[in-house]
């Protein structure tokens, strides 16, 4: 019998949200099911990645490995990362090439769409053995993954017939989404990889509150990269699923806006200001855009540091981000390497992102210890309207009237 | 060419020191056993093995250092930790132009607060060590870690 999650919401409302949802392992169960494996896309690569026909990665939906691979027409298909057989990993590599994906147990092998082509002594040997004279291969091909790509970023979904992409993600979001996968092709500059002793959720949490990043993120807003004080946005689609946090940057001075930051840095002067050396590289005026895409992806732009942040669910209590960084083909050296020294700034090492995975650790350590208690979530009020300023967790609260209704909470 | 043996307690010396200051302080000294242009990278073994430049802290000078040093004491919200490197396999070979190319295995085991000491990071330090003005110090260093998923964050330098 499939155990019961133990968690009742304590409102109607979502300005409360009860800790169980981070800690109870049942809840999380359900959770993989209907949020990973459900209705929505999941983001899985880049094009880049896989460029050259028979190129494949392996990533993970949820808690699921999956193969993305493309064919000699150089069509992308997904399937699971399990021979059909008696359930082995297919491939035991992150990335590669190959013609046929077999498995090291008795050698069945499967195409680039997860079909089977061969099974070793199918007919017996010698007259001996072999398969039942029933035994079809095409019965057991891989289970298939619907696939989208929109501008060189691929998309799996689990799900018989997902959305059109551009309907998922909702009008706004979509356009924001093409600003920065604006149709070039893209450089694959690399990867990093952390564990997050954490529930998954908390870092969609961390990436759809403005709140905190002008007063957590010290070297942020020392240097005026992330101000309370600047032009802003919260924008959701109509579902609550997605998000993005939109501003620009101000400067490195007091203001009204950091009196109640005690640790503000006034006086840090970098030694070496190649270290932030931002260009203004997109039409319109915002410097940092963040985007959380239902269920597994944050989109990146800070300054001109650009990366995908795969969430990759363990269990109720850690997960993994994988980070992929990226700029354009046809950057110059120069930009490339802006790129690559800004990328100090977030990474599993980053000088502003290492805040938020430490405190993650931290709310993690305390909700845990009160699984039956609730947190507040009322900055800028109770409701989960489109906001102009950065004083506020709507885009929160937004994320969670949208997991109710998924999770049936 | 193989070092001599007083070259080669020189170069142990530099990551005995290296060690001291990343692990026991004053960590503001640490950058000084660069040289001023310099280039430090900590980059995951994926990205070496496949020719990816991303690395996840990359100064290109002992002034980036400095700033690193200084954000890891002043700005960056992290947990208390004490760390230590264990580092093994030292080997260097004299360059043409006078400096030497190591290579040298370490281990950094991180201890937080109420937890059991973990490994941080187990990786390779590929380096270009040059004598300047009688000491030896470091032109170039990378930090490749085989350890490609990072237990939480890497708050100081490997």
């Amino acid at each position: 019998m499939e155990n019961k999650p133990a968690v009742t919401w304590p409102t109607n409302g979502v300005d409360q949200v009860p800790y169980g949802i981070y800690t109870d392992p049942a809840l999380f169960e359900q959770e993989m099911h209907r949020i990973f494996e459900g209705d929505g896309w999941a983001y899985v690569g880049l094009e880049a990645e896989i460029p050259e026909a028979g190129d494949y990665l392996v990533t993970l939906i949820g808690r699921r490995s999956v193969v993305i691979a493309r064919d000699q027409q150089g069509d992308i298909h997904g399937f699971v990362n399990r021979c059909a057989h008696r359930g082995v990993k297919l491939c035991r590599q992150n990335r590669g090439n190959t013609r046929f994906f077999v498995c090291p147990y008795h050698q069945w092998s499967y195409d680039a769409q997860g079909n089977l082509r061969g099974v070793p002594f199918i007919k017996g040997v010698k007259g001996k053995g072999g398969m039942p004279e029933d035994f079809e291969r095409a019965e057991h091909n891989l289970p298939k993954l619907a696939i989208t790509r929109q501008n060189g970023v691929i998309f799996a979904s689990f799900a018989a017939e997902p959305p059109a992409f551009e309907a998922y993600l909702g009008e706004t979001n979509f356009r924001y989404f093409n600003r920065v996968f604006d149709g070039r092709p893209l450089q694959l500059l690399g990867y990093s990889r952390q564990l997050i002793p954490g529930n998954w959720k908390l870092m969609f949490e961390n990436i759809k509150d403005p709140y905190h990043a002008s007063l957590l993120h010290v070297f942020l807003v020392t240097f005026g990269l992330f101000r309370a004080d600047q032009d802003s946005q919260v924008q959701m689609d109509d579902s609550g699923a997605h998000a993005l946090l939109i501003s620009r940057r101000g400067e490195q001075k007091k203001s009204d806006a950091t009196t109640d930051m005690a640790n503000l840095r006034e006086d840090f002067e970098l030694q070496d200001r190649r270290l932030l050396d931002p260009v203004k590289e997109f039409p319109d005026d915002a410097t940092v855009v963040m985007q959380t895409i239902w269920p597994n992806l944050i989109v990146q732009q800070q300054s001109n540091t650009l990366a995908l942040r795969q969430i990759r669910p363990r269990h109720a209590g850690a997960f993994e981000l994988a980070w992929t960084f990226f700029g354009y083909a046809d950057d110059d050296e120069e930009m490339t390497r802006r790129r690559l020294r800004q990328g100090n700034l977030m990474s599993a090492a980053g000088l502003v992102s290492a805040d938020d995975s430490e405190v993650i650790k931290l709310a993690q350590d305390g909700i845990s210890e009160y699984p039956d208690h609730t947190g507040v979530v009322q900055m800028g009020g109770r409701g989960t309207e489109n906001e102009n300023h950065m004083v506020t967790e709507t885009a929160v609260r937004a994320f969670y009237a949208h997991y109710r209704k998924v999770m049936g909470l | 060419m193989s070092l001599d043996s007083a070259r080669q307690r020189q170069l142990e010396a530099l990551y005995d020191r290296y060690a001291e200051l990343l692990d026991d302080g004053p960590l503001e000294d640490w950058p000084a056993l660069f040289e001023e242009e310099c280039d430090y990278r900590v980059i995951p073994r994926d990205n070496h093995d496949q020719g990816l430049p991303m690395a996840i802290i990359r100064c290109e000078s002992r002034g980036m250092l400095m700033d690193r040093v200084r954000s890891v004491q002043e700005t960056i919200m992290h947990e208390p930790r004490y760390l230590r490197h264990q580092i093994t396999n030292i080997r260097g070979t004299g360059r043409a132009d006078g400096g030497i190319d190591a290579v040298a295995h370490y281990l950094v085991v991180e201890v937080l607060p109420d937890r059991l000491p973990q490994i941080l990071s187990v990786g390779r330090y590929l380096s270009r060590v040059v004598e300047d003005g009688g000491d030896l110090r470091f032109a170039g260093m990378r930090v490749v870690y085989d350890s490609v998923l990072v237990p939480n964050s890497i708050v100081y330098p490997l």
